[in-house]
């Protein structure tokens, strides 16, 4: 009896813990200056298609002091890896000390597919993400809608949580999205410590976001 | 020759294909000056030859790997809703005619579409409805959709990060 009620009080105690630690992490994060140390490592998440595009243009709009950069794509994506390379060799003539490397992990949603087998899914991602953004140890997670943000993010937020190591998420919301925000987005919003959105209506509907015109 | 220039994007939008290629709509195409008129079409069920329309010069395709030569070479831009598609088309500097399906109506796809129509940006019409807008439509009203400003992004970023 006396150690089930042991047992009883560590796992109330550990969610306790987390929770305490969750809120802690996700709000103090506009406190949290990277930059000020030294260069900013980055783990940017490039989905598929129109959104490696977007991904790929606000890098671009980084300084040097962001490095190294580190790319995720999903494993089904033949495109994605083909773009960045382009891109980061086209940015080494300007900046000698370019660094970068390409990771992938499986996705953890397909367009349409269901919510069960999504659910299975980004478990799975989940599983990857975790000893990928660990050894990483990355400054911020930069991500704008692909369903393979959300694993590393959470991955992000468990180094921050066990006191590791604090991981900026930052988000931008795809410029299609005007009116509603992409279920990426939704899941997100509470958990991101600077979250972008490119529509005024978007910005007036969810008050944590950052409205700065059309950025991609 | 003045080229007018419709997508489909990735999936088929047999209604757009149809009215666009039907006897009126070209003839309203013609009588704006368009004497070319090139398709692509996706997986929609017809691929148009070109003795559909003997009043036009036709070309149609299924896909390609980059539309940007069609867009660059057009005059006039026929698309689908589709974000990329879009944000391609007004990306090039070409004046655009967004065309709906009405049959996917709750579409999040439509949102940008229709902002871009309240900002002038495009026009916007649904298949019953093109013959009429082609034949009435004026292109100068529209406004330049200018790019993006990712610079913005990154001083803001800079500033909260700390970054010298």
């Amino acid at each position: 009896m006396s150690m089930c009620v042991g047992v009883l009080v560590g796992f109330f105690g550990t969610v306790l813990f987390f929770i305490i630690r969750l809120f802690i992490i996700v709000t103090t994060g506009s406190k949290c200056r990277p930059g000020a140390k030294g260069p900013v490592t980055v783990l940017a998440v490039a989905g598929s298609g129109g959104h490696t595009t977007e991904i790929l243009r606000l890098m671009e709009s980084l300084s040097p002091s962001y490095r190294p950069r580190h790319y995720v794509i999903a494993d089904t994506d033949k495109m994605s890896e083909e773009k960045i390379c382009t891109f980061e060799t086209s940015k080494e003539h300007t900046d000698s000390d370019s660094q970068f490397t390409i990771h992938r992990i499986p996705r953890s949603r397909e367009v349409h597919q269901s919510w069960s087998s999504s659910t299975v899914s980004t478990l799975n991602a989940i599983r990857y993400s975790v000893p990928l953004v660990f050894s990483l140890r990355p400054d911020m997670v930069l991500c704008n809608g692909p369903g393979t943000c959300v694993p590393l993010c959470v991955a992000g937020l468990l180094l921050g949580i066990l006191g590791v190591k604090k991981v900026l998420i930052v988000y931008v919301e795809s410029i299609c999205r005007v009116e509603t925000l992409s279920l990426t987005g939704k899941i997100l919003y509470p958990i991101s410590d600077y979250f972008f959105v490119q529509w005024s209506a978007l910005r007036d509907k969810y008050p944590k976001s950052i409205f700065l015109g059309r950025i991609v | 020759m003045k080229t007018v220039f419709v997508t489909v994007g990735t999936t088929s939008f047999d209604e757009l294909i149809g009215s666009i290629t039907s006897s009126a709509a070209v003839q309203a195409l013609k009588s704006r000056g368009y004497d070319r008129l090139v398709l692509q079409v996706g997986r929609g069920s017809v691929l148009p030859g070109p003795e559909v329309c003997p009043h036009i010069t036709l070309e149609a395709f299924r896909f390609k790997d980059s539309i940007a030569e069609d867009i660059k070479g057009a005059d006039l831009v026929i698309s689908h809703a589709g974000a990329g598609s879009c944000l391609e088309a007004l990306g090039a500097g070409k004046p655009l005619l967004v065309v709906i399906n009405d049959k996917l109506m709750n579409n999040h796809q439509l949102e940008l579409a229709r902002q871009l129509h309240m900002d002038s940006h495009l026009l916007y019409c649904t298949c019953s409805t093109l013959t009429d807008t082609l034949r009435t439509m004026d292109l100068s009203a529209l406004l330049p959709f200018l790019p993006g400003q990712p610079k913005n992004f990154a001083n803001f970023l800079d500033k909260a990060l700390g970054v010298q």
